[in-house]
């Protein structure tokens, strides 16, 4: 400390006395005479301002989200914030006709994209590593939905589901009394339309990740394992597959992500209307509005971040428990 | 162990950092002083936010403004946002920095903002404009307090509208009763037509047929008593009501939970569908002028005598003026002009789906639509807004607008449905 002192300013003074028993202990320190004073400033601002906009930014509201869950506030003036404890959460959970199909619509979600896109962009990504002809142009049909955003996809979509101009009911003759299929409105359709078009997107993604990590299969295995004479799906199933394991960790980890902030496409769709329901839906409609309810759009904004939490956390533990290991 | 003196030389500057932002933070309050008592309050200028964003309204209120500038020398600085967007931040909107005017929706979502402090009573505005108004306008202009809020500038009544053309082609004739209006749903489902067109993807054309079938079965006051959360859905005259609505339900368009107002009333103009409930801005989607020109519309009918038809459903839109207007007196101009009827008349001429609010306003520009409408607004005794605007708009846009969804679905399980409304209901009118 008392190397700065010829550099200080007044201001600096009341200090204490140079000579107490843990300071003197302390002053050999190498690294400070590599940083001039301008240098830990600089590395003080680059540090700070950024944990700074992190800490207001996520923590700050994340828990500012938490506490409003146990109050009712129309989000004019602080004062009107009231304590009403449990009450959102009971609210939610007995008189919400929304919620539970929310929640088990996010299931759904999950599942359908774990079950169908993946496989598929498995597939797709084993045919195009096989070095076949216009490789290239399969590569770029396939990916060029996930370029498009999920709103766009949503308008785009819409036109085919149209249920009186659309493509598909025009095509099938499905658009006239008696024989009427409505795509967007009819509760038990309407969700598996949307994940059709969510699935459209999704295999691309998967697509991608996994000629990732097929290219980075080493060629060597598969030429013992063709030596050894193993057929095709042998060598993917005992060979390839087991290889790819990392890639199914991101593949897991990528569409737990997306079915729980599915949004976007199904507000632009019907606005999560019945049928298409969703937990981040009912957070917007009732936190963005004239005279929102803020305290009981938090409380379901709190049960999406405990279902994030129960996916992610044992996800957490195990890779650190790998690196550990390892 | 963490090196001592590298925290503390930060911990100086950090010191020094927070020092300069409390002489910021201070600086700041000065500054908008400043602004607020002197420079930037442009005496010559008044700051307008307007939801305006559609061509067609856009340039009628850009002709008001210029009508003023010509009058009053002052200039309306116009703020547009997107009307969706508009309403939805609204509330922060006027808790920040809001413009000194801003358009804004007549009933109970004008008392809102008015009981929370965010607009400026305008009792002396009323008092050089209140001859212009007829008393349903008065009643709608003012808060809870009594306090007058608001400046009217056009409604537009709802109604079942049709095509002249297609009524001469059958030989329909206006149905006047309930018993009348299923007879003819009858004819038109045996003529091939669709009876009533009907697209409720955007949730909210739904609660202008309950709006009809409750103050028709149960009277201006029990709908307002509902409508302000005081009345209960359980109750025998609100089932009353969606007994009605499941009696008719049947000859609606079929699949209406996927189908926009917009191509429903695309049904109508290609004449497959006889009838449509809607407000007169369902003929913006008749481009073609003669097809306008065969539009036609009729009161909702009749279904309890004792009420007959005296509502009309007419949701009124003006102007308000913010908290704390920077130019206050040219802000009370602007209104004051805004409440003359030559204002209103220069909106019309280039927005002809609705209707002055003003009776001084001249009709002599309007057309046969627009006479039509005014006439059933200046002879019903009682007005209303819009379930969204006559009630909260959050239980009507997170309880109402889903559960009539629901029950244009699937009309069964009634009871159900209205008892779940109710428990929500209650919890949404206990809070603040």
């Amino acid at each position: 400390m008392t190397t700065d002192t010829p550099t200080k300013s007044p201001e600096a003074a009341p200090e204490p006395p140079p000579g107490t028993a843990p300071v003197t202990k302390r002053i050999p320190q190498g690294h400070k005479r590599l940083l001039t004073r301008r240098d830990r400033l600089t590395l003080g601002f680059m540090a700070g301002l950024p944990t700074i906009l992190h800490v207001a930014l996520v923590w700050v509201t994340a828990l500012a989200s938490i506490l409003l869950a146990f109050t009712s506030w129309n989000g004019i003036g602080f004062d009107s914030i009231q304590w009403v404890g449990l009450e959102n959460f009971k609210e939610l959970f007995t008189n919400n006709p929304q919620f539970w199909p929310a929640v088990e619509h996010n299931v759904i979600w999950f599942v359908v994209l774990i079950c169908i896109p993946t496989p598929l962009g498995l597939f797709l990504a084993v045919q195009l590593d096989k070095k076949i002809k216009f490789s290239r142009v399969y590569q770029t049909a396939f990916f060029l939905p996930v370029v498009l955003s999920m709103a766009v996809i949503g308008f785009v979509w819409q036109l085919v589901y149209n249920p009186d101009t659309g493509l598909i009911n025009s095509v099938i003759g499905a658009n006239k009394p008696g024989h009427y299929i409505d795509w967007i409105g009819d509760p038990n359709l309407n969700l598996w339309a949307i994940l059709i078009a969510a699935s459209w997107r999704h295999t691309g993604y998967m697509m991608i990740l996994y000629l990732a990590g097929l290219k980075g299969v080493d060629p060597s295995l598969r030429e013992a394992s063709a030596l050894d004479g193993a057929s095709e799906w042998q060598t993917f199933k005992n060979v390839i597959f087991p290889v790819l394991r990392p890639t199914n960790t991101v593949v897991l980890v990528v569409t737990i992500i997306e079915a729980l902030r599915a949004f976007d496409l199904v507000f632009v769709f019907n606005k999560g209307a019945e049928g298409t329901e969703l937990l981040s839906i009912l957070v917007t409609n009732n936190i963005i509005g004239e005279s929102s309810r803020i305290g009981y759009g938090s409380a379901i904004a709190v049960v999406l971040l405990l279902i994030s939490l129960v996916v992610i956390i044992p996800y957490l533990v195990s890779t650190f428990r790998k690196e550990r290991r390892a | 162990m963490p090196d001592f003196s590298l925290p503390s030389a930060s911990r100086r500057s950090v010191l020094r950092g927070i020092g300069g932002a409390a002489v910021l933070g201070a600086g700041i309050p000065l500054l908008s002083a400043c602004g607020g008592s002197g420079a930037s309050s442009d005496p010559k200028t008044v700051t307008l936010g307007s939801k305006a964003s559609d061509p067609v309204p856009k340039k009628a209120f850009a002709d008001i403004y210029a009508g003023f500038k010509k009058d009053s020398g002052i200039t309306v600085d116009v703020n547009t946002k997107d009307s969706n967007t508009f309403q939805e931040q609204i509330n922060a909107y006027l808790q920040g920095t809001p413009d000194d005017v801003f358009t804004w929706f007549a009933g109970y979502r004008m008392q809102f903002f008015a009981a929370k402090g965010l607009a400026t009573p305008i009792d002396d505005v009323w008092q050089t404009i209140g001859g212009n108004f007829p008393e349903a306008m008065k009643k709608l202009s003012k808060g809870e307090d009594g306090k007058y809020y608001f400046v009217p500038l056009y409604s537009y009544p709802w109604a079942l509208f049709y095509r002249k053309s297609v009524f001469k082609q059958y030989g329909y004739e206006v149905p006047t009763t309930w018993d009348q209006l299923v007879a003819l749903c009858k004819q038109m489902e045996k003529d091939k037509l669709v009876p009533i067109a009907f697209g409720d993807k955007d949730a909210w054309p739904a609660l202008g047929t309950f709006d009809q079938i409750n103050f028709r079965q149960n009277g201006y006051d029990f709908h307002v008593d509902l409508m302000a959360g005081k009345a209960a859905w359980t109750d025998a005259k609100v089932r009353k009501v969606f007994d009605l609505w499941t009696e008719i339900l049947p000859y609606h368009q079929e699949g209406a939970t996927g189908r926009t107002w917009q191509d429903a009333a695309q049904t109508l103009a290609s004449k497959k569908a006889g009838m449509y409930l809607l407000g007169t801005f369902v003929a913006q989607q008749f481009t073609d002028k003669a097809a306008l020109d065969d539009l036609d519309f009729f009161a909702f009918p009749e279904i309890d005598p004792a009420y007959g038809q005296d509502t009309v459903e007419a949701p009124t839109d003006g102007f308000m003026m913010s908290k704390s207007p920077k130019n206050k007196a040219g802000a009370v101009k602007l209104l004051e002009y805004l409440g003359t009827p030559a204002a209103e008349e220069i909106y019309l001429k280039s927005d002809p789906s609705v209707v002055a609010a003003s009776t001084k306003a001249s009709t002599d520009a309007y057309t046969a639509l627009q006479k039509k409408a005014y006439e059933m607004i200046s002879g019903a005794k009682s007005l209303t807004q819009f379930m969204d605007r006559d009630s909260r708009p959050d239980f009507t846009s997170t309880v109402m607008q889903p559960a009539l969804q629901k029950f244009v679905r699937d009309p069964k399980g009634i009871d159900s449905l209205l008892s779940s409304i109710e428990r929500q209901k209650k919890t949404i009118f206990a809070s603040n």
